[in-house]
């Protein structure tokens, strides 16, 4: 006797104490605080604010926590809280220019005002497992420099502003309200600010991969690394009440401004163009990543020919999101049974089809051999 | 919800309490600034039969793929005195329907139901329930992807301009295509639809078994795409037709077989597989349809007659 399925409330909340409990782990080992994931995991916990689109490295490390330490999930976690959250408005733009740098690197010049600063960085290591670390050996406190960082440490590309061999680097509406497409649905062609804020919380992954892409040939745009500058800064905001701006805070973020060729046109003589990324903490391959793509998608911008995904700006935009991707790959695991049925009962009748077809061809045949 | 009747507060059913509300979130979850902004793109979808209408999707706590379009409309048009049915391929048990219904039963604290009749609200993902629906009651689908040109246009910026022209003509190729390659038009599911002779629109990835049942409907049917921030709706008693040609009518699937446990001949049958060896019955894929069938002592040739104590039981 056949006894249709029941129960998924009481399997939903068994699977809920399953998670928790391989979350845990072996009791004999010390749970993890979430003080500990923030200060000794903080680039897991500085993507998922930038692709969470959330500053906050306490609820970005309960989110990994709580994650299991699926990144994704845990981006997940933190946007489905901040979606609750309300605006209270828009903060002044940030100046990088008065960044407290920890790192600042350019690709582009040998030595330049305020110098190379290569501060905390993977480039440099060798690639060798650390067994140290697996005996938990302490690490000893960094040196601190004697000399001060300079002070005055200009942006590469406003050196290069200086000779107008860049463009000008112009917001689009600089009074306008700010978009925010958490808010409405985007809508193409889409202005910078909306695909600068769309790849801000792109997927890593996506990005990188894109603008690999954009490397190999699938539109090409000679990029140079004019410069890549991690550190803080602070925010502030002017609440209407008040009329003037208070700071609200300092953050960490990195910068990349690639710099690009550009052949000129009728109109503009050859300079340079810029590609731009932001990241929230230190994620610099999420912020070259981003550079290479801004400028991909503004080959419109510069009439140059649209060939490759990365210069699409609804293939990019529309599927650059995790949560999104993530989420429709994933109900794929849900029940589809009734299309499937669907499916089947079309499938049987082509078949049917095609056999009786078959079959009436084969008697049609046989009573042509017979004829003859 | 009431359109026709007077307004009277909805009678929970006695076996279906509301669970424990959670606290620290607004009633359905939303915001209220956030539900008006969807009623408004609600309104506008009713205006504007089958025409997409773009809102400020936001990220819900489940994830998209899983029924946040649909959800963010219940969350827009829910009241306290509503019963919410929650149904995915047809029953009220799979588990995404189970998880939906209780995210409501916590977040607002409504009544919930698995009977059709009872249900104010009905949220649903790849089914319009058997029993017809009145115009008392609202049918919200979830929707993946609310372009029904997609499939022959991946391009939104192009799909857009074809709806303002009503330039349909690839939908009808495409749906040519099909015959002369089969003979027929292979399309199961998320069959296309033209409604109020104007809009093309999906119906959702329901079988086109379903799809007569949205022309004329009684019930207000709203669409809710979340990840791709989109609102439709049909208005109650509106034309939905299927697309077809003359020589090559629309047509619903058909099954040789009855509902092995209710003996219905009119249901959408679900294939279910009892054995290793090519063993299968097919049963309702309707739970609620099913199962009031049965009570109402209908037997099918492997199901049981019902006591009356058993149906005391089922309650």
């Amino acid at each position: 006797m056949y006894v249709a399925v029941k129960g998924g409330d009481k399997a939903i909340e068994n699977s809920l104490h399953y998670l928790a409990d391989i979350r845990r782990g072996d009791r004999r080992v010390p749970e993890l605080s979430i003080q500990q994931i923030r200060e000794q995991l903080p680039l897991a916990v500085d993507r998922v604010m930038t692709e969470g689109s959330l500053y906050d490295p306490d609820l970005a490390a309960l989110a990994i926590k709580q994650a299991n330490g699926d990144i994704q999930e845990a981006v997940f976690l933190l946007r489905a809280y901040r979606t609750t959250l309300p605006r209270f408005g828009a903060s002044q733009a940030i100046d990088t220019g008065a960044m407290q740098i920890r790192r600042r690197i350019s690709a582009t010049y040998k030595d330049l005002p305020g110098g190379q600063i290569l501060g905390p960085s993977f480039d440099y290591t060798h690639r060798l497992l650390d067994f140290t670390l697996a005996a938990n050996g302490e690490t000893p406190e960094a040196p601190t420099s004697e000399e001060p960082v300079a002070d005055g440490m200009p942006r590469v590309a406003d050196i290069l502003d200086h000779e107008g061999l860049i463009e000008l680097d112009l917001p689009d509406d600089e009074d306008g309200p700010v978009p925010d497409l958490t808010r409405e649905s985007t809508s193409f062609p889409a202005d910078r600010a909306t695909r600068l804020q769309n790849l801000a919380r792109g997927d890593e992954g996506f990005l990188l991969a894109l603008g690999y892409s954009t490397q190999r040939g699938f539109g090409n745009n000679h990029p140079f690394a004019g410069e890549i500058r991690m550190g803080e800064l602070a925010v502030s905001f002017e609440p209407e009440e008040l009329g003037f701006e208070i700071e609200i805070g300092e953050i960490t973020v990195t910068e990349c401004q690639m710099v690009n060729q550009f052949k000129g046109s009728a109109k503009v003589p050859p300079q340079f163009t810029r590609g731009y990324g932001l990241t929230f903490g230190h994620c610099e391959r999420k912020a070259m990543s981003m550079a290479l793509v801004d400028r991909a998608l503004r080959a419109k911008e510069f009439s140059e020919e649209i060939t490759a995904p990365a210069q699409d700006e609804e293939f990019v935009l529309y599927h650059s999101d995790n949560v999104e991707a993530s989420g429709f790959v994933q109900h794929l695991k849900l029940p589809h049974y009734v299309d499937f049925q669907g499916e089947l009962v079309t499938v049987r009748e082509l078949r049917k089809e095609i056999a009786a077809r078959e079959a009436a061809e084969r008697t049609d045949d046989d009573e042509l051999a017979a004829a003859e | 919800m009431s359109m026709t009747q007077e307004a009277q507060p909805w009678q929970a059913p006695e076996h279906d309490k509301p669970v424990e509300q959670v606290e620290g979130y607004n009633f359905a979850y939303l915001d209220e600034q956030t539900k008006r902004m969807i009623r408004r793109a609600i309104l506008k979808g009713v205006a504007i039969p089958g025409y997409q209408v773009p809102f400020g999707s936001r990220e819900m706590p489940l994830p998209y793929g899983w029924g946040t379009g649909g959800m963010q409309v219940t969350a827009a048009v829910i009241g306290e005195n509503d019963t919410l049915k929650v149904i995915d391929q047809g029953a009220d048990d799979t588990t995404n329907a189970v998880n939906i219904r209780r995210f409501f039963a916590k977040t607002a604290g409504v009544a919930t139901t698995e009977k059709t009749s009872d249900a104010s609200l009905i949220q649903t993902r790849h089914r319009i329930p058997e029993k017809p629906l009145t115009d008392d009651q609202i049918l919200i689908y979830q929707v993946p992807i609310p372009e029904p040109l997609r499939w022959v246009e991946p391009r939104e910026t192009e799909t857009r301009k074809m709806h303002a022209l009503e330039e349909y003509g690839v939908m009808h190729v495409s749906l040519y295509e099909s015959i002369a390659r089969f003979g027929r038009i292979t399309t199961a599911y998320n069959y296309p639809v033209q409604v109020n002779g104007r809009y093309i629109m999906a119906p959702s990835p329901i079988p086109k078994f379903d799809n007569p049942k949205m022309h004329q409907m009684a019930a207000l049917q709203l669409f809710g795409a979340g990840r791709e921030k989109r609102i439709y709706a049909v208005p109650p008693y509106t034309d939905v037709k299927s697309l077809d040609f003359e020589d090559h009518p629309f047509t619903i699937q058909s099954w040789e077989e009855n509902c092995a446990l209710c003996g219905a001949d009119d249901s959408y049958l679900d294939e279910v597989i009892t054995d290793d060896a090519g063993g299968k019955m097919y049963v309702c894929s309707d739970s609620d349809y099913c199962a009031e069938r049965r009570e109402a002592g209908h037997v099918g040739d492997q199901g049981e007659p019902q006591t009356p104590a058993q149906k005391g039981a089922a309650e």
